[in-house]
């Protein structure tokens, strides 16, 4: 039994012992001492029962510490019950933690924070590592974030698209380390899709599968990104592909869109054209045409941009461009690129260079530096 | 989620409001900036917030390649550069408005007659992790 599989019971186990009566806090500790157990001890020694196995020492573990702390209280005279031990219901509470933990009173780093640990069960190290922080400055923040949700009542449903908001940023935003967040982050919503029936759950999956499916091929040997359009699409995961077009077709078909089913959409059409030439952009400008009325949200106006570009020829991306605040992120390097299809190869490269000095990573500022590279140092 | 850097700068910042140098000032004051600048850091470290922070002597040495099979050529140190940095935090915060406010915090640290410095601080953001879904 893998790390990842003894971690997928983690959301079970907390419930368990939440439903038993433990406050969220302590139970989420005693999880993780369970969790930590499990996997030191596990592969030389598996149980039959793994979940069963990992509720009994998280409970022991739990009972530990309450006895502990209520000799603490005594000594300080304020005698406090031992919460008493019931029945683990065989019910999924899996949604109410997710919820919990993407709670809108926690700040998005904390609600990422918490969500890797009590859901993802990765451990405190793992998550500062992920995102380049000090274990004691990620300590910190987990055990605040619960102590901003621990008076929050477990059995109330909450908002399914701040839970989404928490998975995307965990899938989208960390640094490589030993954890691998994407995968860890399509691990966290398959799961959710399993206990919540949603068109934006299945959305999101979807979305991430088909963003995941591309992964080689967008980086190259040399750590530098290459674009869609150059990348070698034999290096796409097709299953990947396939299970994304999946799930986002079923969803569709329920006629409930939201965002992430439509960004789904567009990555399902990039992900179906066989070369970059025989990509299907006018109806890539349609779902996002829809996104626009969705979210409003300049990002997408911007791509929507670099679609009519494509769909419509250069000029009318580049009308639909000076339509928009030209202080966006990225409004410059696809004005760069629109007016490099546009033959005005001298504006092109000026405007690759200004997008590289704003750009806001490092991969990003190095592509768009080697583009206006390659426009100055043309033949004459 | 972005990480900013938090320079103080020895030299090269704009004049600060409270300027008398620091071994003008009483020892009590020393010791109040000191614990001030500790107690920052603790407080960033329990909010979950606090990555780094360093303090730099201010004498630094340039260093070149000076071509193959040939020691790097020193320079230096020199005290007397234009710019100087004395020290740096690193934090990782939810927004820029986030960082705003912490570098407004720190800068009032006590200087002389134990009123604030109003220091300014160079705040630079961290270039970021490249996101994964930007097509």
């Amino acid at each position: 039994m893998d790390e990842a599989l003894i971690r997928s019971l983690t959301p079970g186990v907390l419930t368990a012992l939440v439903r038993r009566g433990a406050d969220f806090a302590a139970a989420e500790d005693a999880v993780q001492d369970a969790l930590v157990e499990a996997v030191r001890g596990w592969p030389d020694d598996p149980p039959r029962d793994p979940k069963g196995w990992l509720v009994t020492v998280a409970w022991r573990r739990f009972l530990d510490a309450a006895r502990a702390d209520t000799a603490r209280r005594r000594r300080e005279d304020r005698v406090e019950e031992e919460p008493a031990p019931g029945p683990a219901p065989d019910v999924d509470d899996t949604l109410q933690l997710y919820f919990l933990c993407a709670h809108p009173s926690l700040t998005p780093s904390s609600a990422v924070a918490l969500t890797l640990r009590a859901v993802g069960g990765l451990t405190t190290r793992q998550i500062a590592r992920a995102y380049l922080v000090p274990e004691a400055t990620m300590a910190q923040r987990i055990s605040r974030a619960k102590r901003t949700v621990s008076g929050v009542r477990f059995d109330r449903p909450g908002d399914v698209a701040t839970v989404l908001r928490v998975l995307y940023l965990v899938f989208n935003e960390g640094y490589s380390s030993d954890v691998d967040l994407a995968a860890e982050a399509i691990r966290l919503t398959r799961q959710l899709a399993a206990s919540v029936d949603h068109p934006e759950v299945a959305g999101l999956l979807a979305l991430m599968l088909l963003h995941h499916a591309r992964r080689a091929a967008r980086t190259a040997p040399d750590g530098r990104l290459v674009p869609l359009a150059e990348q070698d699409r034999g290096r796409w995961d097709t299953a990947s592909i396939a299970e994304g077009v999946r799930i986002l077709q079923a969803a569709l078909a329920r006629d409930r869109l939201g965002e992430f089913q439509a960004q789904a959409a567009v990555a399902a059409l990039h992900a179906d054209a066989p070369t970059a030439g025989e990509t299907d952009w006018v109806q890539i400008v349609e779902w996002y045409d829809e996104l626009a009325r969705l979210t409003d949200s300049p990002v997408v106006r911007l791509n929507r941009a670099v679609a009519v570009g494509e769909a419509d020829g250069p000029r009318a991306g580049l009308a639909a461009l000076a339509a928009l605040d030209d202080t966006l992120p990225r409004h410059t390097a696809v004005a760069a690129y629109l007016h490099e299809r546009d033959g005005d190869l001298d504006t092109a490269a000026r405007l690759y260079a200004e997008a590289a000095h704003k750009a806001p990573d490092l991969a990003e500022r190095d592509h768009l530096t080697r583009q206006a590279a390659r426009l100055n140092s043309r033949p004459r | 989620m972005a990480k900013y850097l938090l320079l103080k700068h020895y030299r090269g910042a704009p004049e600060p409001v409270n300027a008398a140098p620091m071994d003008q000032w009483t020892p009590e004051e020393i010791s109040a900036h000191m614990q001030f600048m500790q107690d920052f850091a603790d407080r960033l470290e329990k909010t979950g917030e606090f990555v780094d922070g360093q303090a730099l002597a201010p004498e630094g040495t340039w260093v070149r390649y000076d071509g193959e099979g040939r020691p790097p050529v020193t320079d230096g140190p020199f005290a007397e550069t234009k710019d100087l940095i004395a020290g740096w935090m690193v934090i990782d915060v939810d927004s820029y408005e986030r960082a705003v406010e912490l570098a407004g915090e720190l800068s009032a640290a006590p200087g002389a007659g134990g009123k604030p410095i109003h220091e300014w601080l160079e705040l630079r953001p961290f270039m970021g992790v490249h996101p994964t879904v930007t097509e």
